[in-house]
């Protein structure tokens, strides 16, 4: 079934759905409802990190190392962690600047330089050939093999093909062909390929199904599961050792860390994941869930990595297979056809995904950076006064794509088979870290200077060529083999693999020693000791400083000169067309409030900025700066000019800031007077009203004891029973007078805090008894029944002796007024529990109604029988014994049914409770 | 002449005060504790004078007057509010109320028994004149 037929008739079925894909986002983007506007989407688009080399080489690599696979996939991990500070800015410096690319980037951030540019494209393009032949013998020998079925035979074995009928150039071709339909649909490479990005989500979702299906069918369907399958390698004291990480063949601990740090530069620097991740994300917010979900990815795709390694060994224990096979050959061995089918699907996803990415970014960069930078400054080509230059950009981009590939099939042919997948990977990751020092530099030093990056990066990629690529070539035998073993002219010292006599290491760790010591060292060196250009000032500014910068184009305020509006729109829409050209114009004169074409739009800073970042969209920062330079006569800022605008800008900044924190303080205290003021609003009102209540309470019972006062002076006539009735009620209501003067006068000291509180252990019990004792005489007088329960002893409470006999006394007279007058009957209990003791004092009077009950212990708050009469009191007795027993750390309350009395309780902490208290 | 006068007060000694005073004078006292009581006693005996503290229990004093005043027939009935609040708010409120005096507690007895007096005086008897 597996004929070779089917096999290519399957893979141009799935390359045919990949289109329809992009074809389908790319419609719904042009009728303005994207498709790629989701984190989830972002997450997945990003997984094109795992690539061919990830669906077969990790096998590989862990059929030699054991877990020295991880740290390829630990790397991207870390620094997704660090993603909120680093890409974040790098995402919101290429929005504002229409990056296009990495090389775009690097030379914006450096004046624009269109040499720093091109060396980041020649190192990209060279590095990244490796991994891109890497792809191809991917797809080529997994086809070979495949075809071969039922027989599992080595491409190696087959023998070489001859040219033509060689599967990686035909892979080559076809490729080429699909990313140019793909990738080259727009012009404006800042925007975003919406197609691309959708048809690339969805096959991260294949490989990841593909390798999943392999992974559960080795390990639970060839095996009984994990334990089963670990159990059986733990058995062969070959593959045991593998399963630590320090003692692996090649997994030292220097390995882990520099393969970790390798990988944390790829994932940021790696053309395809710099287009991915910043130039087609659509909304800085995906970063947010692609933090966690892109790991998530990882996380899966390497769960059954051991398990297949495991099951391969076992399988093939002669070493006839190669390991990094063992993902097809397994269902192959086991005659799972479709399965087979499904994982060379997915090895080709994972190939095709990496080389579309990859080849895009790496044309715009060879087009934007390159060559249109070399063609622009040919002035026998009198480009600058052709028309239409768009299908020239076009045409550039094309034909890039088709040497890139070309050139990965030459790489694959030279140097394909010296290197097992993963190492031909590593070298492709070294050959990307060197771009790490400028970028990150670049975005948080000023110092970074251009000549420091060219420097930098120069020395960088001259050791990583002389340490990784030219051992790869020697091995491939097309140097000869002598210049690893006595380095050139025998020179040991210079000897490629042990450079100044640094041995005893990994090549790739070899490599990245002493190309980081020349990278960084030239880097940082240089820009210390060359002083940077007003414009190398400016952009160092722009970008280190892009959160600080107040409105969009914080490069208009740096411009001075001369330039026509007509010029301008000739200018964008030579690169652009017309159509595009308008739109721009129409954006900026909306910006203005005109409408475009409108005689009234002047070619100011800003427009003359905003026409040279839309053309930077199109043909990168360097190639717009020089062609700006022909439609506009700029005049060149001093350095001393710029920094002039940079420090007013900074102190603008650095005064709006003290601006909005005073304004913030002091909107914070105007709250906070505004809530002063309400309490004491609140307060006046609760005040007036205690006055207006307390004057009110003084003169009732003066108004008694004037009439009377006055009834005797005026009737001296009046009979001696009468005259003793009115002499007695004097007498009481100036007692009531008193006492209320007195309650008053103890409130304002309990609340103002200037009471003072005596407090020790004192016996609860006892001051019942006694109070009770005291208070005989009234009961008696009143007909009250009085029933007492108190126990034999309690524990004592911390409290003011006094204070609580004036409670208590409250309590029993209040019970005395409210009590049946006829059959009037007074329960006294004390019980001790739950560290508390609590005291009830219960009359059977009319009760309280539910809602009184809340308000009886409020100030001068009394609710009496008063269809009878009215009680005696001042009404502020509640309130104050609440108060005594709240300030003890108790609490008092009311329990009532009306009609059947009342009980009013208190509850103090006592015994261990109290100490804690007192305490 | 005789004259029936009902004092309504929830402070039994205020009233015991006045009631003194009023019998003194010859008139046939009533009195109530709160403000329905008060309302039950005009109803029933049609008083030529009320004395109406303003804070009683069930219906205070502003109630009453406003109750009184709304019958045509007890037009004649004079009002006097007694209230331990002085302030110039209350007074208003209680003559806008329809009191023919307003008292402020404590009070003068000789110069509360000349109003009431006067209030009398001035007062002539129901029916065809």
């Amino acid at each position: 079934m597996l004929h070779g037929t089917v096999i290519i008739l399957t893979s141009f079925a799935y390359l045919g759905l990949l289109f329809a894909i992009a074809y389908y986002a790319d419609k719904r983007a042009d009728a303005g409802r994207s498709v790629i506007a989701s984190p989830y989407i972002y997450s997945l688009s990003l997984a094109v990190y795992a690539t061919a080399w990830t669906f077969y080489g990790s096998v590989g690599r862990a059929a030699s190392d054991g877990v020295g696979f991880l740290p390829i996939y630990i790397g991207p991990t870390l620094m997704i962690a660090l993603w909120w500070v680093v890409l974040r800015k790098i995402l919101r410096i290429s929005k504002q600047n229409r990056i296009t690319s990495l090389a775009d980037f690097i030379a914006s951030r450096y004046g624009k330089s269109a040499l720093l540019g091109g060396l980041v494209t020649v190192i990209a393009v060279v590095g990244i050939l490796p991994y891109i032949s890497l792809q191809l013998k991917a797809v080529s020998s997994s086809f070979t093999i495949l075809v071969q079925y039922p027989e599992i035979i080595m491409p190696t074995q087959v023998g070489a093909a001859p040219i033509r009928q060689d599967t990686a150039l035909w892979v080559a071709l076809i490729l080429a062909t699909f990313t140019i339909a793909f990738g080259t649909r727009h012009l404006d490479a800042a925007e975003h390929h919406q197609g691309m990005v959708a048809a690339i989500a969805f096959e991260s979702l294949v490989k990841l199904l593909a390798f999943l299906a392999v992974g559960t069918f080795v390990t639970f369907g060839i095996y009984g599961g994990f334990g089963d399958v670990f159990a059986r390698a733990a058995a062969e004291p070959k593959l045991r050792a593998m399963l630590n990480p320090l003692e692996g063949v090649a997994g030292s601990y220097a390995n882990w860390v520099w393969l970790t740090i390798l990988s944390m530069m790829a994932i940021m620097f790696l053309p395809r994941q710099f287009q991915i991740a910043v130039i087609e994300n659509v909304d800085e917010k995906h970063l947010n869930k692609a933090i966690w979900l892109f790991p998530l990815y990882m996380v899966a795709i390497n769960v059954f990595v051991l398990p297949i390694a495991f099951g391969g060994l076992l399988r093939f224990p002669d070493g006839g297979v190669d390991a990094d096979t063992f993902v097809l050959t397994l269902p192959m061995a086991e005659k799972q056809e479709l399965l087979a089918l499904l994982v060379f699907i997915g090895g080709l996803s994972a190939a095709t995904g990496m080389v579309i990415v990859e080849t895009i970014a790496l044309s715009t960069m060879v087009c934007n950076d390159l060559v249109m930078p070399l063609l622009l400054r040919m002035r026998s080509l009198r480009l600058n006064e052709r028309r239409d230059l768009t299908g020239l950009l076009l045409g550039i981009r094309r034909g890039a794509i088709v040497l890139i590939l070309l050139l990965g099939y030459l790489y694959f042919r030279l140097a394909g088979e010296a290197y097992a997948l993963v190492s031909t990977g590593l070298i492709s990751f070294a050959a990307v870290a060197q771009f790490a020092p400028a970028m990150l530099g670049g975005i948080f030093w000023k110092g970074g200077t251009r000549a420091g990056a060219l420097c930098g990066l120069l020395a960088g990629f001259a050791v990583w060529f002389y340490t990784l690529l030219l051992p790869a070539l020697a091995r491939s035998g097309w140097l000869p083999i002598g210049l690893l073993e006595h380095g050139p002219f025998g020179i040991e010292l210079l000897k490629p693999l042990q450079l100044f006599g640094l041995s005893g290491l990994d090549q790739i760790n070899h490599a990245m020693i002493w190309s980081m010591i020349a990278n960084i060292g030239t880097y940082v060196g240089v820009s210390l000791s060359v002083s940077p250009s007003a414009d190398e000032h400016r952009q160092a500014s722009l970008f280190v400083d892009v959160f600080r910068q107040i409105g969009e184009s914080g490069g208009a305020r740096f411009w001075r000169g001369t330039a026509s509006v007509p010029d301008l729109y000739g200018l964008l829409a030579r690169f652009l067309g017309s159509a595009a050209a308008d739109t721009a114009f129409g954006e900026y004169a909306g910006a203005k409030g005109l409408r475009w074409p409108d005689d009234r739009l002047v070619a100011d800073a800003g427009l003359v900025h905003h026409v040279e970042v839309q053309l930077a969209g199109a043909i990168g920062a360097a190639s717009a700066r020089i062609m700006m330079a022909s439609v506009v006569k700029e005049e060149a800022l001093t350095i001393d000019e710029v920094r002039e605008i940079l420090d007013e800008a900074s102190q603008v900044v650095v005064y709006s800031h003290r601006l909005e924190q005073k304004s913030r303080e002091l909107e914070a205290a105007t709250a906070d007077l505004r809530e002063a003021n309400e309490r004491l609003k609140e307060l006046d009102r609760l005040k007036d009203d205690f006055v207006s209540t307390v004057t009110h309470e003084l003169r009732t019972p003066l108004t008694s004891i004037r009439a009377f006062t006055e009834i005797l002076l005026e009737h001296p006539d009046v009979e001696i029973g009468q005259r003793k009735r009115f002499l007695g009620i004097i007498t009481k209501e100036t007692e009531r007078l008193t006492r209320l003067i007195n309650q008053v006068l103890d409130l304002a000291k309990i609340e103002s805090g200037k009471a003072e509180w005596i407090e020790s252990p004192i016996d609860l019990k006892e001051v019942i008894s006694d109070t009770l004792a005291a208070m005989g005489q009234l009961f008696r007088e009143n007909r009250i029944t009085l029933e007492a329960r108190l126990p034999e002893r309690v524990s004592p409470v911390y409290a003011d002796l006094d204070r609580m006999i004036q409670v208590m006394l409250n309590l029993l007279s209040n019970a005395v007024k409210f009590c049946d007058r006829a059959n009037g009957r007074i329960g006294v209990a004390l019980v001790e529990r739950d560290g508390c003791l609590q005291v009830d004092v219960r009359d059977n009077g009319r009760g309280i109604s539910l809602e009184d009950q809340a308000a009886v212990f409020n100030k001068f708050r009394q609710v009496g029988d008063t269809l009878t009469d009215k009680p005696q009191g001042s009404g502020l007795g509640l309130h104050i014994s609440r108060q005594i027993v709240e300030h003890f750390g108790g609490r008092m309350w009311v329990e009532s049914d009306l009609g059947s009395g009342a009980c009013f309780s208190f509850a103090l902490p006592a015994g261990a409770a109290a100490d804690e208290r007192v305490a | 002449m005789r004259k029936t006068i009902l004092i309504a007060d929830d402070e039994p000694n205020i009233i015991a005060a006045i009631e003194f005073l009023l019998q003194q004078d010859g008139h046939e006292v009533l009195t109530a504790q709160n403000g329905e009581q008060a309302l039950r006693l005009v109803e029933a005996r049609i008083p030529d004078l009320v004395l109406l503290d303003v804070m009683m229990p069930l219906k205070s004093g502003y109630e009453v007057c406003k109750h009184i005043r709304e019958r045509a027939d007890w037009r004649h009935i004079k009002i006097v509010m007694l209230s331990a609040k002085g302030r110039e708010a209350e007074v208003s409120k209680g003559v806008s109320m329809g009191a023919d005096l307003y008292v402020t507690k404590p009070f003068s007895t000789r110069e509360l028994m000349a109003n009431i007096k006067g209030l009398l005086d001035r007062s002539s008897p129901p029916g065809p004149t």
